[in-house]
């Protein structure tokens, strides 16, 4: 893939001031995406990941901000953009699908009317065109008999449909990027299943990039091409999926797939990572997991590691660290 | 049940819910009555010192139960002995508090599970006041020692919830369940609100919980791979009824029934890379309407005619004596 | 290892690590005292109201005269105007004497005792009979919900003030003539408390349906808890919020309901006179030029229900984070 990314996030800093001090759930995140690629950001509630996403659409709710960092899509940056263009660019160049699907859809208008009303507000297509294309997006997702139940109000589809209604209002722009934050928490796993399929096919079929946001590594391990592990607002860990989830570096990523149960391979004691995320008020000096990882030492408890390349994916951890090869295995593990 | 009895008995436990709109609708819409079998014929026996697992989606009933079997709630029939004893029929009230001691339960939610305005060792010891367990002035001490024994500091009791995360609120709501000395714990859902890394703390503190106190579990999940990680025994729920049961390994080495292998292999794998699962036709019926014969035939990939027409009893397979209700299962 | 130059620095900001923290410690880092420092508007309120409760529970050490004493008027000091020694008698009277001389601003201090003595002990009944009711609605349910629901239903269809005059009426007949005026203070208050009681069970019902859906009230069962301890144990102090913001407008409502109706004459009687007494007894020297008996007892109505609103207003936002 030599083309530039479609999407490239550049040392992104969210932050909200509170009366005790400013907070940053987001703190230097950087990735980039590429058209059709399917990026997953995981990490556990606290770690940033949900606002990475309301950050790149220009959600984030005030007082919190962006606070350093560029946002670029095809090029362009999108971060520092007057509410009003960024209107354009939402919905229509990148697209979001929420946890809830209910919160998404207005209960007191038909589908087909939010279809047909996001269709026209992008699209320069007549009452009838529009209407056909409504049909044809919720064929294309997978809803049964879609030409009679356009006229239908959300309450009267399942769960797992009106998630299926709610990606098809996402694509009807035809957006370059999707950012889909949890999209199946809510939904029974055979749903899940059944729309995680769905993302796959249309992202292969239509080239849309896909940000893919959510805590479950499993999901991730299936759906996405590459994947970037948070903690407390930093990227620990980031590379192709395969190669972060089978051979992790980071002593997190490591824990964390270690404790992650499964339903397949041979049964051993999960292994846990002591204590849980720091909270945003009182992130530890240095490296952020420096409390909870067995292999810290001293430069962990001084300074922030930053991303250096390690086996193919790229890693924040001081272990890695060329100046500190010789010593960790010295001194390592008893500092 | 030659022998030892097993510590808990469900027998053909059923709830139906009256789920009519007011008396008054329904004569002006001229409607029926409505009921929602939520739980229909369930039979499990838990071995002293052993875990049962119930996994289903929503709509199988699996909380249902897990209320019935603690007391919380009626079955419109079925019974629920707990060493032989109905739970039900115990009109003396002495004799009720003694087996509710014996009974206890650990919630979903760390958040509502415990009382936001009370301090956390008024929380824990609530269960030893209202037992009477102890003379008032050993309490603090017991307490303490209950603190210890699930992971948290002793001066952790003088805050209140809302100081702790969600991991520490449910390892205080285990303190709670320990209190009262409890045989047998019905967990619901006890980590399904947590992260990863902290799941696995809660799970293995509960495993080591069931050995140092010889604990009976019966333990509520969707996730099957927790369930796997938990059980000696699994009940597998589809719309309120058990379509099979089977030890882990039998279960997990050689599901027999379509919804078990379609659960299965729904559910996503970490070492799956770019797999797509088998996608499986449609979703969870109304559980108020349920489909006729076995209520999974229109998702399942095997339904021949008499599984439209008749309901599936439960048949016991092979030596490890699964049992499974399912008209094609053969072996 | 210190060589090493700090690749990752930045200037994350700092919080200090928290620990235990005493009752004082998070009363002073609540979001409630943050709100009230920084609202001029509920500070001058909260004092309004402090120096009023205060000057009502110590009128008789602050009341330059005693006005109920007979004994202590004198007729000629009748009319003086504020700030001006009499004419005759040379006593000086700050806010003026009314027609009998007796001075204003200690009927005020005596009249504001009575009003808040009213207001305060009838929004206690009601807090009470609404609590336990809304508690027991929500809580027990069934037709114990409905009967408690369609009497609160029927009597909001009347207004409360209304409600208030109509068992006043009730409890006056019911009282023989000779114990009347010592008992209409207590007929007050409780015609008063029966007629707002509805809104605090109405609440307390709401909250208390939420409440008992959480799974720490299930624990209470699995335990044996009766009823009762459940009730008042667990789900009352979790509902105070509500119970509280309620309370505080009902006071400003009760002192108001117990104004108009010594204002029409049918509550306090002429030996006690709350604030609107004095305001019915003002009215009728308003046109002859004497604006001060009137003027007086108004403001410090005003100012007492102002205050009580405003702080209730500010109460209920600060409790209730969705509506900021």
């Amino acid at each position: 893939m030599s083309n530039s990314p479609l999407l490239q996030v550049s040392d992104l800093i969210v932050e909200f001031p509170t009366r005790s001090g400013v907070l940053r759930p987001v703190d230097r995140v950087g990735f980039d995406v590429r058209a059709g690629e399917i990026v997953g950001l995981v990490g556990e509630s606290g770690a940033g990941k949900s606002m990475c996403g309301s950050a790149i659409i220009g959600l984030i709710d005030r007082p919190g901000r962006i606070s350093g960092g560029e946002i670029r899509l095809n090029g362009e940056r999108i971060d520092n953009l007057p509410e009003e263009r960024l209107r354009h660019i939402r919905g229509k160049r990148i697209a979001m699908v929420f946890q809830d699907p209910l919160t998404s859809l207005n209960p007191l208008m038909t589908v087909g009317q939010q279809l047909i009303q996001t269709i026209r507000t992008h699209l320069p297509l007549s009452a009838n065109d529009a209407r056909a294309r409504a049909i044809g997006l919720l064929e294309e997702v997978g809803i049964p008999a879609a030409a009679a139940r356009i006229d239908a109000y959300p309450h009267q589809f399942s769960g797992g449909m009106r998630q299926r209604v709610v990606i098809a209002l996402a694509l009807a722009a035809e957006p370059e990027l999707i950012i889909a934050d949890e999209p199946t928490t809510a939904l029974d796993v055979s749903v899940q299943a059944q729309i995680m399929a769905l993302l796959k096919r249309l992202c292969r079929e239509r080239g849309t990039a896909v940000i893919l946001i959510t805590h479950d590594m499993g999901v991730i391990a299936e759906t996405t091409d590459r994947v970037a592990v948070l903690y407390a607002g930093r990227i620990a860990e980031i590379g192709p999926t395969r190669n972060v989830l089978s051979t992790p570096s980071h002593p997190y990523t490591v824990g964390l797939m270690a404790s992650t149960p499964s339903t397949t391979g041979s049964l051993h004691t999960l292994s846990q990572i002591p204590g849980s995320m720091p909270n945003l008020r009182a992130i530890p000096k240095g490296c952020a997991f420096n409390a909870r990882c067995g292999k810290a030492f001293s430069p962990c408890f001084q300074d922030i590691p930053v991303l250096e390349p390690v086996e193919g994916s790229e890693v924040a951890c001081w272990l890695y660290d060329p100046a500190y090869q010789n010593t960790k295995e010295t001194s390592g593990a008893s500092e | 049940m030659s022998g030892d009895t097993p510590l808990i008995q469900a027998r053909d436990l059923s709830a139906v819910f009256d789920v009519s709109k007011p008396w008054l609708n329904r004569m002006l819409a001229m409607e029926q009555k409505r009921f929602l079998t939520a739980v229909d014929t369930v039979d499990f026996d838990i071995p002293k010192g052993k875990t049962f697992a119930l996994v289903g989606e929503s709509g199988s009933g699996k909380s249902t139960i897990g209320r019935m079997i603690v007391g919380l709630q009626k079955p419109t029939t079925g019974q629920v002995l707990i060493d032989g004893q109905n739970l039900f029929s115990i009109t003396n009230e002495k004799q009720k508090l003694a087996m509710r001691r014996r009974i206890q339960m650990i919630f979903q939610s760390p958040y509502a599970s415990l009382n936001p305005r009370w301090r956390v060792k008024h929380i824990i010891g609530e269960p030893v006041r209202a037992f009477n367990l102890l003379p008032s002035g050993e309490i603090d001490k017991r307490v303490e020692e209950l603190l210890d024994q699930v992971g948290l500091a002793k001066s952790d009791g003088e805050k209140f919830p809302h100081e702790f995360s969600g991991g520490q609120r449910q390892r205080i709501a285990i303190a709670r369940a320990l209190a009262s000395n409890p045989e047998f714990i019905v967990c619901d859902e006890p980590t399904s609100a947590l992260d990863v890394s902290v799941q696995s703390q809660v799970l293995n503190l509960m495993k080591a919980l069931q050995r140092e106190l010889g604990l009976t579990y019966l333990f509520i999940s969707h996730d099957l791979s927790v369930i796997r990680y938990m059980a000696d025994q699994i009940g597998v729920l589809y719309l309120g009824r058990l379509v099979e049961v089977a030890d882990r390994d039998t279960l997990f080495d050689n599901p027999r029934h379509p919804y078990t292998r379609m659960l299965m292999d729904a559910a996503p794998h970490i070492d799956a890379f770019g797999r797509t699962a088998e996608i499986v036709s449609g979703e969870i019926p109304d559980p108020i309407n349920k489909p006729s014969g076995c209520s999974f035939h229109p998702r399942c990939e095997l339904t021949a005619d008499q599984c439209r027409r008749e309901r599936p009893e439960v048949r016991v397979f092979g030596p490890e004596k699964a049992r499974v209700a399912c008209h094609l299962c053969t072996a | 290892m210190d060589t090493q130059i700090p690749k990752g620095a930045s200037a994350r900001p700092e919080f200090k690590e928290t620990v235990a923290k005493t009752t004082w410690q998070r009363w002073a880092q609540s979001d409630i005292w943050h709100s009230y420092k920084s609202s001029p508007v509920i500070i001058v309120s909260s004092l309004t109201f402090a120096v009023l409760v205060l000057g009502a529970i110590f009128s008789p050490l602050l009341s330059p005269y005693t006005p109920f004493d007979p004994s202590s008027l004198n007729l000629m000091n009748g009319f003086t105007k504020p700030m001006t020694a009499n004419e005759f008698t040379g006593d000086y009277f700050l806010l003026g004497t009314d027609d009998q001389g007796r001075d204003v601003l200690s009927t005020i201090l005596f009249g504001l005792r009575i009003s808040l003595f009213v207001g305060v002990v009838a929004v206690l009944f009601a807090m009470t009979l609404g609590v336990v009711l809304g508690l027991l609605s929500g809580y027990v349910g069934g037709w114990i919900d409905g009967v408690i629901m369609r009497i609160a239903d029927i009597q909001m269809t009347f207004p409360s003030i209304m409600v208030a005059m109509l068992l006043y009426g009730i409890g006056k007949g019911l009282i023989p003539p000779d114990l009347r005026d010592e008992m209409a203070i207590w007929v007050l208050i409780i015609s008063i408390g029966l007629s707002e009681w509805v809104q605090f069970a109405r609440t307390v019902r709401g909250a208390t349906l939420v409440e008992r859906q959480k799974e720490y009230v299930q624990a209470g069962h699995l335990i044996g808890l009766t009823r009762w301890s459940i009730m008042l144990r667990h789900i009352l102090p979790n509902v105070t919020g509500p119970i509280l913001v309620i309370a505080t407008i009902s006071l400003a409502l009760a002192i108001i309901a117990e104004a108009t109706l010594s204002f029409l004459g049918v509550g306090a009687p002429k030996t006690q006179p709350s604030l609107g007494t004095l305001i019915n007894v003002g009215r009728q020297y308003i046109l002859s030029g004497e604006w001060w008996i009137l003027l007086f007892p108004s403001l410090t109505l005003l100012a007492l229900a102002l205050s009580v609103n405003l702080f209730g207003d500010w109460l209920r936002d600060v409790l209730n984070p969705k509506l900021r």
